[in-house]
């Protein structure tokens, strides 16, 4: 465990004030429906310290002036009709006050009907997925912050936490509806300055919307536990006005085009593993750790030979297609080893990666694993060979 | 015997048994979760444990109550009891029928509309899920399960016909009335193996095959365990135990089964027939 | 009469370890849960140190996020199901039969086994530590699909959970029954004390719920083992069906948490204002209206679901409704100090800061019952806050307050009062210090149940470490108060606070070890 230097501290927390000064209130809304929470929070809040003030004034009240020690003398009367009907009533009536302009705005939220346009996000852990839908662009979303951060081994960016690689971008003044889903386990997405919270659930499609008045980059989290990397799967949302939002667009359709043509190309296995490194610690470290080890009676370790024990529920599926025997992992074959990342392990943690990887990220990172931490197959997986299981899966 | 006071058992070593019994039970069922044989065994000694607590407690219990020490006080304590016993297990019971419920009229009919991630998804019920390509037949209500609920509401009659023989104290007829209960609860449990034996469904058939399984099969745990106390209430009877003004033991097993009873009308419009 | 020897509790009092395994003395049973319970209150109690200290600053120095979320989730498991709940159960059985004129409880032999299936549920929930893949790590309340995932320690919890359940009913179902039909010859039910009435209301809950959370918890188990699809949407089945037969349970649940507190306070306001309860009749009424109302209140824990507005607007006006009951109470209490003659000892110190800081955490639960405020809320840090406020400065401090109270009725002693003053105090600011800045945290956005947080969470959250820190240490000072009240101190007398009307304060002190043993008449 390595130690940060006070002053290092102190600059962090230092940048993080220089960001933002102490806040005390919901962050400065930026959509018709933020604002409408921001208003009925002040209202709730300033009705409730009205009550407290007045009914606990008369508590302090008895409590300074109604001493045993000031010789108070205790007067006997325990009940009255009149006074428990007047302050069961009044306090119903405050509450018809609160609930009538809340019911509107619970009606505006769920209103996602006349939208501009609609984006699926699909929670994974532990990243956000994003597909425009109609314009046949999807990407995914990963923590940004450098895992040296995290374990205090550099001083912690501005950001710490609430960047991502690829943003959700998003034209300004237009209505955005979202359609969230999870692939794995229940996700919340949120943007605070959106007042957008809306939980993804595995198997079922449910819908929120905003409409963003002014450009900016905007930060959330996931907000329902999702498992070990639930604090870091932040949310950015990059407002753009419509034109530029436009010109990202068709850009984004026009990269689309070129990586698909990585698949053809023959790459040396020096090549793959630097290029697979960089994908295992964005999407496999988290689980099977950055060293490979994985995390005992959780996530088994990807090293030959590595003793792993953990429930049948872990241990069958691995030890059916291979991978672990006697309480020990082996090194299965890379077919078995493409299928395992490329359709994962239902019931497990281990999800299908296919649909979020390139042919070239999978290709890498299967030969990284297998050519790291003492592993020592010499395997090269070429793109071309992951197109082609693609391919006989779609047959 | 002084029965002016409320009766207070001395210290007694069952409760702690009881607590060592559940605690090996569960130990072992989570060693065979875990595929390990070893867990039979503890789950064994477990019910053997369970077992003789249960003996234990309850011969003290009847003993009690044989020498009188219990008085009428008492034994409204022991409705009580019984009554909000009763009540908790409706509330498991209730738990069930809610998840019937949302899955068939929320959950099955959202999933239907969900059309960008299940395209092609008749979310008629009964169903497996839009993941599942398996078909089945679901059981239908007019065979065996409406058989079952003439045997079942049949027998819940005649353990009240018997218990009208126990307070007029005619013996021959509380005596064949029980025989006859336990006997239709029996026909009843077969007849529901036999209808398990013919389904092409199972626990995993999606939502239908787990609501279908846990409830009936709830249901029928309940059933087994109603037959068996009657079965200890007939040979009680046959030992001569119970008067015609203090029976409380044989109410109480009566109040159960017209519980399982109830259960099952509710099964079988809810979950044969609709 | 027969020859058959059956010994009456009277005649028999064996010694040493026998005597607790074996007992039927609700005394003895009390203690036994009390003792329990606060073992339970200080293993959780560290166990939320370590996950204030991983929070003291941004970034991860001490657990991995894995051993993090296990910290959280058996911190809130056994505070909830280890310590506040058997702590209630401790004291009716300490009071109910001796505030009602009682020999006992109704089932002497049941009510130790409601006891000892405790310690057996707590060996499985904390041995999960030990085994591979460790403790439950998915929040304590269990939402699958994560539940699924995890290993055998998530089963262990389940079979927990199953025993502790069977233990609640079964100590209900006694309570319950000891109400209904142990009351001495007079005490008509619009007679029995408060915190009597309380604890039915409370019973009656239990009995009502916990076989839902049994059901909750074996569908989860045959959903993990034994290929069921209740939370599986490709079978069929919804997740979020989950949530609902969960916080069925889990709302009442609260109330089970609450009631007797608010029963404790219902007993010790009017002792140390020197004048008798304000508006019985309505704390009656207001207390059973909480209860039923709980019933249909359940979806406001899950505002995020996604479900349709008219299930959103629903569960948000039944969930503003219970305000006003819970309003009434704390009318009453304070109508009850009014025109008294207060005094300050420990246990009204405790109960004066409980009714403040209880309507805090109430006035933030307004504040989340609001659908789209809740929105931005949920699963924040306020909520947080607000569970805590309700729990720690609802609950725990009013066990607290009724442990000082009736102290020197179980022992014979008095406790050290200056002690207790120094207990109160540094209980109630650390609690403060800790707990009020999460209401400011959760407003500027930091999610709950994260092991690590954006830097302009910094501040706050090492506020709250600290304070954190301080409230862990001053329970340390109650066990020393308590045991040393235990070992001696001043004779308490029969009635030791002279405005105390309930009936055990006509019993000696320390109470007999049977009481009641002819029922006194009340007039």
């Amino acid at each position: 465990m390595k130690k940060l230097p006070p002053q290092a501290v102190i600059l962090s927390l230092l940048t993080g004030q220089a960001q933002a000064a102490l806040n005390f209130n919901l962050q400065s809304p930026v959509t018709p429906i933020a604002h409408q929470i921001y208003n009925l929070h002040t209202l709730i809040l300033l009705v409730c310290l009205l009550i407290f003030f007045v009914v606990f004034g008369f508590m302090f009240y008895a409590l300074f002036k109604h001493r045993k020690s000031t010789g108070h003398q205790a007067s006997h009367f325990h009940q009255n009709f009149r006074l428990e009907v007047i302050w069961t009533l009044i306090p119903f009536l405050i509450l018809i006050g609160i609930a009538i302009p809340t019911t509107k705005t619970v009606l505006a939220m769920k209103n996602v009907e006349h939208s501009d346009m609609n984006i699926k996000v699909t929670g994974h852990q532990w990243m956000w997925e994003y597909e425009y839908l109609g314009e046949g662009v999807r990407y995914v979303s990963n923590l940004g912050t450098p895992r040296d951060q995290i374990d205090n081994k550099v001083v912690k960016g501005a950001h710490y936490l609430l960047e991502v690689d690829r943003p959700l971008v998003v034209p300004t003044g237009k209505k955005v509806r979202i359609l969230l889903t999870s692939a794995d386990v229940i996700h919340s997405w949120w943007l605070p300055q959106f007042g957008v919270k809306q939980d993804a659930i595995p198997g079922f499609i449910h819908e929120a919307w905003f409409q963003v008045e002014k450009p900016g980059t905007y930060r959330g989290q996931c907000a329902e536990l999702c498992g070990v990397g639930h604090g870091f799967m932040p949310i950015v949302v990059e407002a753009l006005p419509p034109e530029q939002y436009d010109d990202w667009l068709k850009t984004q359709k026009i990269s689309l085009a070129e990586t698909s043509s990585t698949s053809s190309k023959t790459y040396t296995l020096a090549e793959l593993t630097m290029h697979g490194e960089k994908v295992y610690l964005s999407r496999c470290a988290a689980c099977h750790q950055a060293n490979g080890q994985g995390i005992a009676g959780m996530f088994p370790p990807l090293i030959d030979g590595a003793p792993f024990s953990a429930g049948a529920g872990v241990t069958t599926p691995l030890a059916e297609r291979g991978f672990w025997k006697d309480g020990k992992v082996v090194l299965g074959s890379k077919e078995r080893h493409l299928d395992i990342l490329m359709n994962g392990i239902t019931g497990t943690a281990m999800q299908p990666m296919a649909a979020q990887l390139s042919d070239f990220d999978i290709a890498a990172v299967v030969s990284y694993e297998r050519n790291s931490w003492g592993n020592k197959t010499g395997d090269t997986i070429q793109p071309a060979e992951v197109a082609a299981l693609r391919k006989g899966v779609a047959k | 015997m002084d029965t002016s006071r409320y009766y207070l058992p001395a210290p007694s070593w069952w409760p702690i048994v009881g607590s060592v019994a559940l605690l090996t039970l569960a130990s072992g069922f989570l060693l065979l979760l875990q595929r390990m044989p070893a867990g039979s065994y503890l789950m064994l000694a477990g019910a053997v444990i369970l077992a003789v607590m249960l003996f234990g407690w309850f011969g003290a219990v009847i003993r009690e109550g044989i020498a009188g020490r219990y008085n009428g006080q008492v034994d409204v304590s022991y409705r009580w009891g019984m009554s909000w016993f009763i009540f908790s297990e409706v509330m498991f019971f209730a738990a069930l029928f809610g998840a019937l419920f949302y899955a068939r009229y929320f959950a099955v009919p959202w999933l239907g509309q969900a059309s960008l991630l299940w395209p092609g998804y008749n979310s008629t019920w009964p169903t497996a899920g839009p993941g599942s390509l398996a078909s089945f037949t679901p059981m239908a209500a007019w065979g065996i399960p409406a058989i079952n609920t003439l045997i079942l509401l049949s027998s819940g009659a005649i353990v009240t016909w018997a218990h009208w023989g126990l307070k007029k104290d005619n013996r021959l007829q509380l005596k064949i009335g029980l025989a006859l209960t336990i006997l239709l609860g029996v026909i009843f449990i077969a007849l529901q193996a036999y209808e398990y034996f013919l389904a092409d469904f199972s626990l995993k058939t999606g939502i239908y095959g787990a609501t279908f399984y846990m409830l009936t099969g709830f249901h029928g745990a309940h059933v087994t365990l109603g037959v068996i106390m009657l079965v200890v209430i007939l040979g009680r009877v046959i030992a001569g135990h119970f008067s015609e003004k203090r029976h409380f033991a044989f109410e109480a097993v009566s109040w159960y089964w017209h519980f399982v009873d109830v259960v099952w009308l509710l099964l079988f419009v809810f979950v044969y027939w609709l | 009469m027969t020859a058959i020897a059956l010994d009456s509790h009277e005649h028999d009092h064996p010694s040493g370890i026998r005597r607790w395994l074996t007992t039927t003395n609700h005394k003895d049973i009390g203690t036994l849960y009390l003792c329990f319970s606060f073992a339970m209150f200080l293993f959780a109690g560290a166990l939320a140190m370590l996950v204030r200290t991983e929070l003291f600053e941004p970034g991860l120095q001490f657990f991995q996020p894995n051993l993090f979320n296990q910290l959280t989730t058996m911190h809130g498991l056994i505070m909830i199901f280890g310590a506040i709940m058997p702590a209630f159960v401790g004291f009716a059985n300490w009071q109910i039969p001796l505030m009602i004129g009682a020999p006992d409880m109704a089932f002497p032999r049941l009510n130790n086994w409601s006891f000892w299936l405790l310690p057996m549920a707590a060996l499985l929930l904390l041995g999960s530590f030990l085994v591979p893949g460790g403790a439950v790590a998915g929040g304590w309340t269990m939402y699958p699909p994560l539940y699924i995932q995890g290993g055998i320690g998530y089963d262990m919890t389940i079979f927990a959970i199953h025993i502790m359940g069977l233990s609640s009913i079964i100590g209900s179902i006694n309570i319950i029954t000891t109400i209904l039909n142990l009351r001495a010859p007079g005490m008509i039910m619009m007679k029995i004390p408060m915190f009597v009435w309380t604890w039915l209301i409370t019973a009656y809950l239990l009995v009502a719920v916990m076989p839902v959370l049994a059901s909750a918890v074996t569908m989860l188990l045959t959903d993990r083992h034994f290929g069921t699809h209740f939370f599986n949407a490709a079978g069929g089945g919804d997740p979020v069906m989950f949530q609902h037969i969960f916080w069925f349970f889990g709302h009442p649940e609260v109330y089970i948490m609450i009631l007797p507190a608010f029963g404790i306070l219902s007993t010790i306001i009017p002792t140390f204002s020197r004048k008798p309860l304000f508006g019985y009749h309505s704390m009656v009424y207001a207390t059973a209206s909480i209860a039923i109302l709980s019933f249909v209140v359940w979806a406001h824990h899950m505002f995020t679901v996604g479900m349709p507005a008219a299930g959103q607007l629903f569960f948000m006006y039944t969930t503003m409704l219970i305000a006003v009951p819970t309003g009434v109470k704390v009318f009453n209490w304070i109508a009850t100090m009014w025109q008294g003659a207060i005094s300050f000892e420990t246990p009204m110190l405790f109960s004066v800061a409980v009714i403040c800081l209880f309507t805090i955490g109430g006035f933030s639960g307004l504040v989340l019952a609001v659908v789209p405020v809740d929105i931005q809320l949920q699963d924040t840090y306020y909520v947080v806050a607000h569970f805590h406020y309700v729990l720690f400065s609802g609950a725990a401090m009013s066990i607290m307050a009724g442990v000082y109270y009736w102290l020197p009725k179980w022992t014979g002693h008095m406790y050290n009062e200056t002690l207790g003053q120094w207990h109160f105090w540094l209980t109630a600011i650390a609690f403060n210090i800790t707990f009020f800045p999460m209401h400011f945290t959760g407003l500027a956005g930091m999610p709950r149940r994260v092991p690590d947080y954006a830097l302009q969470f910094a501040e706050f959250n090492m506020i709250s470490s600290i304070g954190a820190f301080v409230l862990g240490a001053s329970q340390l000072l109650f066990l020393y108060i308590v045991v040393k009240c235990i070992r001696g101190g001043m004779p308490a007398g029969e009635k030791p606070w002279d405005g105390a009307d309930t009936l055990e304060w006509t019993l000696p002190s320390p109470v007999p070890y049977h009481t009641f043993e002819t029922a006194p008449v009340i007039r």
